[in-house]
């Protein structure tokens, strides 16, 4: 076939090109540009290299261990918030009903967290946890626990996290409803002949063809939980000291709080590339699971 | 290994006070012998599926009783049933290997290891699933997968009875056979009683002693093929089965003629006594029906077309409104589309309202 030669087409992929460029390849390549210099204000900028990389990844220096520890914790309360909304969500999904209109009661109620703005489900807890006017703080002081989400390091994880739970459960447990209502029946009424145990059900059918929801669920709550900021900014501030300043708190005490540009850039592009690196790789190990296998049985036969 | 009775059993999705008509299960009383081999015939929607699932506990019957060797199962769970069930499409457990999947009913049931293994390995050399025994199953073709699902229905040796949900229909043709046969042998070799749904004549036929035939929620014949073949109860299992099915045609009865477009034919039986305003028809399988050069003595119809089927051909006429197949003898021709009728009057069926009618020798 032959084809045509028509270099006007071009012009056809230009305002992708142009609405790209200008909302994320031109900002992006600014932070580079940032994270090569250093500025005194003034609009004044000085060529430092790779300098602040090397700083950052450095713990023996200022912001390389300030780097490094609300790194930790962000790996930590990542790791915490998907050992808990993982198997809760599953539990929820499970014991909702399958139909009548209680399904859209409980949708509805599982919904309501996920449509409330970040910064006003902090205000809630931020409120809700006070010990002299908030329901829960109030409630635990009178009960004998001395519960202080200000001046108590553990008091201020627990309410964090808490309220991610609280938040983003039903996220998780939304993905894995969908994916439960995709097993077709004669899959129950085959295990029912089977004489498989409730558990048996659970591990040898729904578990299963749940797995492709749930790596959505742990890819999107991994994202979300290590880029989180604005409820814990808004109950704690990072505090008490530093024990709940996660990076992006960090970076924007960094960027706005000390006017670093150049290590703010520094921290953000290094920020920006665990993300997809852990993203990546959790994806690839979640979907080649399966697929290695039946290639080297495919070599093997 | 059971007798299985049906006493007035029927079902209805809108609960039992939903009028009859609308029950998807029209109550029946019936007996399926243990180790009977039955096949479940009708057009999808006419309710086999849901005599299946009660039978097998899987839907509780909104009225009557099933009694399995006389004791009443009506409220038992499907597991206590002690029933085996393959589905239309394949049912298999993702994360086991073909070994596991049919393994998993035996191991529910708490069967010793070296039983489970003894029976998996018979299954499997039984359905050639020998060499994928150690692989996943998800990675099999839809064949291998209902070959597991059947696999899995077959692997407990104890159970009262087996029901298939026409589970050959993913199968392709070749397969389907061979499949079909290998059922039939073990239903010789195990004695079970089993249960086959099916909408595909040829497939009851050639695996049932006893075909029920099903319709519109109404278990409407059930017999050996044979004579499903040549009595049928209802004008239904009439066109149903045989291929062409049976020509039925409105008709006045009158003791031993019937009288078609004012011409008479002659009849086996006396029919002296027909219900009143009852709508009369009678049945004649186009096996039972030769076309011949028209002459006076013979009902005359229009040749329309004529197809071979290899072994046999068949004509498709037509007498006045009504239209007919025949049997075309060996070196018949005619000039013209003129024939003429020759009915064989012992295979003549009278119908009123449907149902056939006994008539006196």
């Amino acid at each position: 076939m032959d084809k045509t030669i028509n270099q006007k087409a071009w012009f056809l992929v230009l305002p992708v090109f142009l609405v790209v460029a200008f909302s994320a390849i031109l900002p992006l390549m600014t932070v580079v540009n940032y994270s090569m210099q250093d500025t005194f204000g003034n609009n004044q900028f000085f060529w430092n290299g790779v300098g602040w990389f090397k700083e950052l990844l450095d713990p023996s220096t200022d912001l390389g261990s300030r780097f490094f520890a609300s790194l930790w914790r962000n790996l930590f309360f990542s790791g915490v918030i998907l050992a808990i909304e993982v198997p809760l969500g599953i539990i929820v999904a499970l014991s909702m009903p399958r139909e009548g209109w209680t399904v859209a009661a409980c949708l509805v109620i599982l919904a309501l967290p996920l449509l409330i703005p970040w910064n006003v489900v902090g205000t809630i807890w931020q409120i809700f946890g006070r010990p002299d006017i908030g329901l829960l703080g109030y409630t635990l002081n009178h009960l004998g626990l001395n519960y202080n989400y200000v001046s108590n390091d553990i008091d201020a994880w627990v309410t964090v996290i808490v309220m991610d739970v609280w938040h983003w459960t039903s996220l998780v447990a939304l993905l894995c409803y969908a994916g439960l209502k995709s097993i077709p029946d004669a899959y129950y009424q085959a295990a029912q002949i089977d004489g498989a145990s409730r558990w048996a059900v659970f591990t040898a059918i729904q578990l299963p063809k749940m797995n492709r929801v749930l790596l959505i669920a742990v890819l999107l709550r991994f994202m979300d939980s290590f880029m989180i900021y604005t409820e814990p900014f808004v109950v704690t501030g990072g505090g008490p000291g530093n024990s709940t300043t996660f990076i992006s708190i960090e970076l924007v005490k960094i960027a706005l709080g000390q006017f670093d540009l150049g290590k703010a850039a520094a921290l953000s592009l290094v920020y920006n590339l665990i993300i997809l690196i852990v993203c990546w790789v959790f994806y690839t190990v979640m979907t080649n699971a399966g697929v290695d296998r039946s290639r080297k049985e495919g070599v093997a036969s | 290994m059971a007798r299985i009775d049906l006493v007035d059993l029927g079902h209805s999705y809108g609960g039992d006070h939903a009028p009859i008509e609308s029950f998807a299960l029209k109550p029946v009383t019936m007996t399926w012998r243990q180790g009977g081999a039955y096949a479940l015939l009708g057009p999808s929607g006419c309710g086999k599926t849901t005599l299946l699932n009660l039978i097998s506990g899987i839907i509780t019957p909104s009225r009557g009783k099933i009694l399995f060797d006389g004791a009443d199962v009506t409220l038992r769970s499907t597991r206590e049933r002690n029933i085996a069930q393959v589905f239309q499409f394949p049912v298999i457990y993702d994360t086991m290997t073909v070994g596991q999947n049919l393994a998993f009913p035996l191991k529910n049931r708490g069967v010793p290891r070296a039983e489970i293994d003894k029976r998996v390995a018979d299954i499997a050399r039984l359905l050639d699933l020998t060499p994928d025994l150690n692989r996943k199953a998800t990675r099999l073709t839809a064949d291998a997968k209902q070959k597991i699902s059947l696999g899995r229905g077959l692997v407990r040796s104890d159970v009262a009875a087996i029901l298939f949900d026409e589970p050959l229909t993913v199968i392709d043709p070749e397969l389907k056979w061979q499949l079909r046969s290998k059922l039939k042998a073990l239903h010789r070799e195990l004695d079970l009683t089993m249960i086959y749904v099916t909408h595909d004549q040829t497939e009851a036929l050639t695996f049932a002693d006893t075909v029920v035939v099903m319709h519109d929620g109404r278990v409407v014949q059930s017999g050996t093929p044979a004579e499903l073949f040549e009595k049928p109860a209802h004008t239904f299992v009439g066109y149903f089965i045989g291929s062409p099915g049976m020509n039925i045609v409105p008709a006045v009865v009158d003791g031993r003629e019937a009288r078609i477009d004012g011409h008479v034919i002659g009849l086996h039986r006396n029919y002296g006594v027909l219900p009143a305003g009852a709508k009369i028809e009678i049945g004649v399988r186009p096996e039972f029906v030769d076309v011949a050069p028209p002459a006076s003595g013979l009902l005359s119809a229009t040749i329309e077309r004529i197809d071979d089927l290899g072994r046999i051909r068949f004509a498709r006429v037509r007498v006045g409104d009504a239209k007919f197949a025949a049997r075309v003898p060996p070196g018949f021709s005619v000039p013209d589309n003129a024939a003429g009728l020759v009915f064989d009057p012992a295979h003549v069926h009278v119908y009123a309202d449907s149902l056939l009618v006994e008539g006196v020798g």
